[in-house]
């Protein structure tokens, strides 16, 4: 595993690469901060930027053709680690490298304007990710048809149930044909019917993309889809392994017993 | 976001990004306008969803564009005649003229300071160069001062004012106040994601702003008042834009000189300062807006 990254012809048998990485965030205690709140702080000679830890020296790398699950407790990191993959997020320290154009599906859906509709989400969401209008407007349709959304994908996406918001958002991460697929708890408000479609839609992609990241609390999907796991604590690598592996240990940590609610729900 | 993505056409070389720690410094100039200009498809689709999320496009939205800055000319012509004791037609066309110029640039900056932070999600989810995301409301600003010019012709018509081929220049003014727009825009949404409450403070900002151009006042009437007003009124941006365009457009007649390169000293100016701090401080973005 550890021997050169990238052979002589700059093609790599990675994916992505994380040396090192830790991301402090600085943020203020306000939720919002404000040029007032500014000013009385700072006529009180107070400082009011946090730090937080999100990531920990955390160093991996992901070989093409696996797909990596990624476990953790809420804010263990997990959401980070991935955005920092996308290069949304800088990293603080470390250094990340990826091969591929990734396609991110963070935090349920790409829906970030709810007055318009799914569709005209859809196409915002593509272009932004750097696709031509021609190929957006080719695949918009394939995303619409996928989701099975019927009329509801030209309504305001206000009107949409989270299921069915979680349906377009994973339906464009898959749709944007990425080497680095990347999903975040997309599967957790869909219906049976949806998993199982999701699940298959899945398993194509890991045929044909570089790499997946599969982040979930659904421990019985990583442990079906996954070949790798990774779970992180407090933004520290806890373990890296199998599957298996891996969800059992965090399992033991967190001291809850193996039942069928665990696995899907944790 | 810094090293330029391929087309999908190139999934046979795959694109090689490598992050690395920066904190406020500045992304590779070359790669990052390539990559805005590759999707300025983006920014024109979100000023459009824009525009269709206000109901442009059904006939009482297009109605209302050209009905609120008439209603807002007719407000304030009322008050100036009340002040001035006398009434003065032509100085209606002057007040429409300057006014929906000037509404242009208060809408680019006053839409382009909540841009960022009102576009969460996009912002957390996607990588790509946000300055896109200011420009767009600049283009959504231009696009509802767009239907005013007829109704400007219209009133110039009706008053008599005379109709020259150097009204075709005032759209030189027209560009500058737009990149001035653009370069405002920028550091209006940067600051306002520090400090949320930046969008209350500038509608008082910009209405002060507007006292000091010659949008209530004619430009002959600097002439009348004191030397501090003076230097204030000279030192505005606004008044070497908007003089030279209602100089063109309404008396069309040669601004000074003077007009023309202070007006494109302060939008390239302000356009560059701009556009480089956003893009300094664009990779916070994300954090702060979490």
């Amino acid at each position: 595993m550890s021997s050169l990254s990238v052979s002589s012809n700059g093609t790599s048998k990675y994916a992505v690469k994380v040396d090192d990485l830790s991301i402090t965030y600085r943020t203020t205690f306000e939720r919002k901060p404000t040029l007032k709140t500014a000013l009385v702080r700072f006529g009180r000679g107070e400082r009011a930027v946090k730090e937080v830890h999100a990531i920990k020296n955390v160093s991996f790398e992901v070989r093409n053709g696996s797909a990596m699950g990624i476990i953790g407790a809420n804010g263990a990191g997990k959401s980070t680690l991935m955005r920092a993959m996308a290069g949304i997020l800088p990293p603080t320290s470390g250094s990340i490298e990826v091969w591929g154009r990734a396609s991110t599906l963070l935090a349920l859906g790409v829906g970030f304007n709810n007055a318009l509709s799914g569709r005209e989400n859809i196409i915002l969401g593509g272009l932004a990710s750097g696709l031509s209008r021609k190929e957006v407007e080719e695949r918009a349709d394939q995303i619409a048809e996928w989701t099975e959304l019927g009329d509801f994908i030209d309504m305001p996406m206000r009107t949409y149930s989270s299921g069915m918001s979680a349906r377009v958002g994973f339906s464009v991460a898959v749709h944007m044909r990425p080497d680095i697929l990347m999903i975040d708890e997309a599967l957790s408000t869909g219906d049976a019917h949806f998993r199982e479609k999701a699940n298959a839609k899945m398993a194509e992609l890991r045929e044909s993309a570089r790499a997946m990241f599969l982040v979930s609390h659904g421990l019985g999907s990583i442990k079906e889809m996954c070949n790798e796991a990774i779970w992180l604590d407090h933004g520290t690598l806890m373990m890296r392994g199998e599957p298996e592996e891996v969800v059992d240990a965090y399992m033991k940590f967190l001291k809850v017993k193996k039942s069928a609610t665990t696995t899907e729900d944790i | 976001m810094t090293v330029a993505r391929r087309a999908v056409e190139e999934d046979f070389n795959p694109v090689y990004h490598q992050y690395g720690p920066h904190r406020a410094g500045l992304p590779p100039l070359a790669g990052y306008f390539r990559e805005l200009w590759h999707r300025r498809e983006f920014a024109a689709e979100l000023s459009k969803a824009s525009l269709r999320g206000a109901n442009i496009n059904t006939f009482f939205g297009q109605a209302w564009l050209v009905l609120n800055p008439l209603l807002l000319a007719a407000i304030y012509y009322l008050l100036v005649t009340i002040i001035r004791q006398e009434h003065d037609p032509a100085f209606f066309t002057h007040l429409t003229c300057s006014l929906f110029a000037f509404t242009l640039v208060q809408t680019a900056v006053t839409s382009g300071a909540t841009s960022v932070t009102g576009s969460g999600k996009l912002v957390l989810n996607t990588a790509f160069p946000r300055l896109l995301i200011p420009l767009s409301a600049v283009r959504t600003a231009f696009f509802r001062f767009l239907p005013t010019i007829p109704v400007y012709l219209i009133l110039h018509a009706i008053s008599g004012n005379p109709w020259s081929p150097l009204m075709l220049l005032s759209l030189y003014f027209l560009l500058m106040m737009v990149i001035f727009s653009m370069g405002l825009a920028a550091i209006f949404a940067t600051l306002q994601v520090y400090f949320r409450d930046t969008s209350s403070f500038l509608p008082y900002f910009v209405r002060l702003w507007m006292y000091l151009s010659p949008v209530l006042w004619a430009p002959e009437m600097l002439n009348n008042m004191g030397r501090t007003i003076r230097f204030l009124v000279e030192l505005n941006p606004m008044y070497a834009m908007l003089g030279g365009y209602t100089d063109l457009l309404q008396e069309g007649r040669m601004p000074l000189d003077y007009m023309w390169w202070a007006s494109a000293a302060w939008a390239i100016g302000t356009a560059a300062v701009g556009f480089l701090f956003f893009m300094s401080r664009e990779r916070e973005f994300a954090v702060r807006l979490v």
